[in-house]
């Protein structure tokens, strides 16, 4: 089984990727932030060290994951995405940390 | 036809400045990767065409980006910069061991002879080589295996691997500068590494002439004569005429020996220039002057250099890789400022004159001649 996870990503990575808009990602179920992240970074491999690091698969300091209105960089990263994003009907956003520079 | 492109990293972006041999009218293309830092864009030699570019970000991490077009287009290739064989330690600025940890690139050096080699120093510092045009990058191990590699210590913007100088005579040698570790030569293409920083003198380390833990800002060289170098170190102007074996003081009558670029005359191997600073504490001109200083004597003896340049109320800083000369037969020589001013000489220096004067703080410059 597999479902359909809409990600937005912040504008420079957008540029990156050189896509507009949201991208729909097929995860594999249980979808979960692993599960997507390992699929963004397969379709767009110019990603891989810019939102998790390489080696260590933590996520960059400066980077944050929310859905449903819910900060979720801190969950375990195998944990089930809430239903809402495995249904798509909101999206996983990645999200640069608000601070100067 | 000939021509000049000048290719200016800033905190926010690269911005590509061309103009025909006369430099009089300038086109500005830019920002490229806007709102990255690009702490360095540099030109093959073998090739014009291939540019290659660091781009980094504190949110987003490390990109390198590939033109082989002089920059009308871009490629992102790879960014994996591994610490080969595991990261070990170094000194941390409290004299604690810390594990390497990569931030970002400072530098890129691309072959004198081949557009597809290229070599890249990090922060924390380490030296990388692709063989590919940047698709792979491999690490020259030796340099931070060195027995010293563990007391190496940051300087105030890291422990960075900032400048990579090759020698155009002998593809075997090759000298780097860490901050603050200091300079090192390699003779054998960067399998092996040898600090070369006796005669160096650095008040501000426990043992003022150590062999490592000096904080070199900037080596250059000039292409017909490899062995003699000149240095911008953090306080004091040096030179060696041996590859380094030995350094001397030629800070002479500089009104600060303080700086950051250093860069030689292209066809006249004794004329160096520098930017004094007023000191390490404040990145400024002394009096709010901005004065490149000339030797035409391989140092000791300076002139101030100002026709063109703010001769009151500037304290922009110009940093260590924001300074670099074109090889038409009126040497030009061109710098970018924190203050994001561009300035170019046609002339040598004897004259100058602002490209751009509002991009954002300029942390490289480099030009291509074109022909």
């Amino acid at each position: 089984m597999s479902t359909c996870v809409r990600v937005k990503l912040p504008t420079h990575l957008r540029r990156l990727a050189k896509v507009d808009g949201e991208v729909e990602l097929t995860v594999a179920e249980p979808a979960t932030q692993r599960a997507v992240l390992d699929a963004l970074e397969q379709r767009f491999p110019m990603l891989r060290g810019t939102i998790r690091d390489t080696t260590t698969g933590k996520r960059r300091a400066f980077i944050r994951f929310f859905a449903c209105e819910t900060d979720l960089s801190n969950t375990a990263p195998d944990d089930p995405l809430p239903d809402l994003v495995v249904a798509g009907r909101e999206p996983f956003l990645v999200v640069g940390a608000m601070a100067g520079g | 036809m000939s021509g000049v492109r000048v290719l200016v990293g800033t905190r926010k972006g690269a911005f590509v400045l061309t103009a025909d041999g006369a430099r009089e009218q300038w086109r500005v293309d830019g920002p490229h990767f806007g709102g990255w830092e690009i702490y360095h864009v540099a030109g093959s030699p073998a090739d014009p065409n291939r540019l290659y570019a660091s781009q980094s970000s504190s949110w987003f991490g490390q990109v390198i980006q590939r033109s082989d077009d002089g920059g009308a287009s871009w490629q992102q290739v790879d960014h994996e910069f591994a610490y080969e064989g595991g990261a070990g330690e170094h000194l941390w600025y409290d004299g604690t061991p810390k594990p390497w940890e990569f931030t970002r690139i400072w530098h890129l050096e691309p072959s004198l002879s081949d557009p597809d080699v290229v070599y890249a120093g990090a922060q924390d510092a380490a030296l990388y080589r692709s063989d590919d045009g940047g698709k792979s990058w491999l690490e020259l191990t030796g340099l931070r295996n060195h027995p010293s590699g563990p007391q190496w210590q940051p300087g105030a913007g890291g422990l960075c691997l900032h400048t990579i100088v090759l020698d155009p005579s002998n593809a075997a040698r090759m000298f780097v500068a860490i901050s603050a570790a200091g300079a090192f030569r390699s003779d054998d293409a960067g399998e092996s590494w040898l600090p070369i920083n006796r005669g160096l003198r650095s008040d501000g380390i426990p043992d003022p002439d150590a062999e490592v833990g000096h904080c070199v800002h900037r080596i250059a060289l000039h292409p017909s004569r490899p062995d003699v170098l000149f240095m911008q170190k953090h306080w004091d102007v040096m030179r060696t005429d041996d590859a380094g074996d030995s350094w001397r003081e030629i800070s002479g009558d500089l009104p600060s020996d303080f700086g950051f670029p250093i860069a030689v005359h292209p066809h006249e191997p004794e004329t160096v220039y520098v930017v004094p600073i007023h000191s390490d504490s404040e990145h400024y001109p002394p009096e709010g002057k901005l004065r490149v200083y000339r030797s035409r004597t391989g140092g000791d003896e300076w002139e101030p250099l100002t026709v063109g340049l703010p001769q009151s109320h500037c304290y922009v800083n110009v940093l260590r890789d924001a300074m670099a000369v074109d090889t038409l037969d009126d040497a030009g020589v061109y710098f970018g400022t924190t203050g994001g001013q561009v300035y170019a000489s046609r002339d040598a220096g004897d004259t100058w004159t602002p490209i751009v004067r509002d991009l954002p703080p300029v942390l490289s410059v480099e030009v291509q001649t074109l022909r």
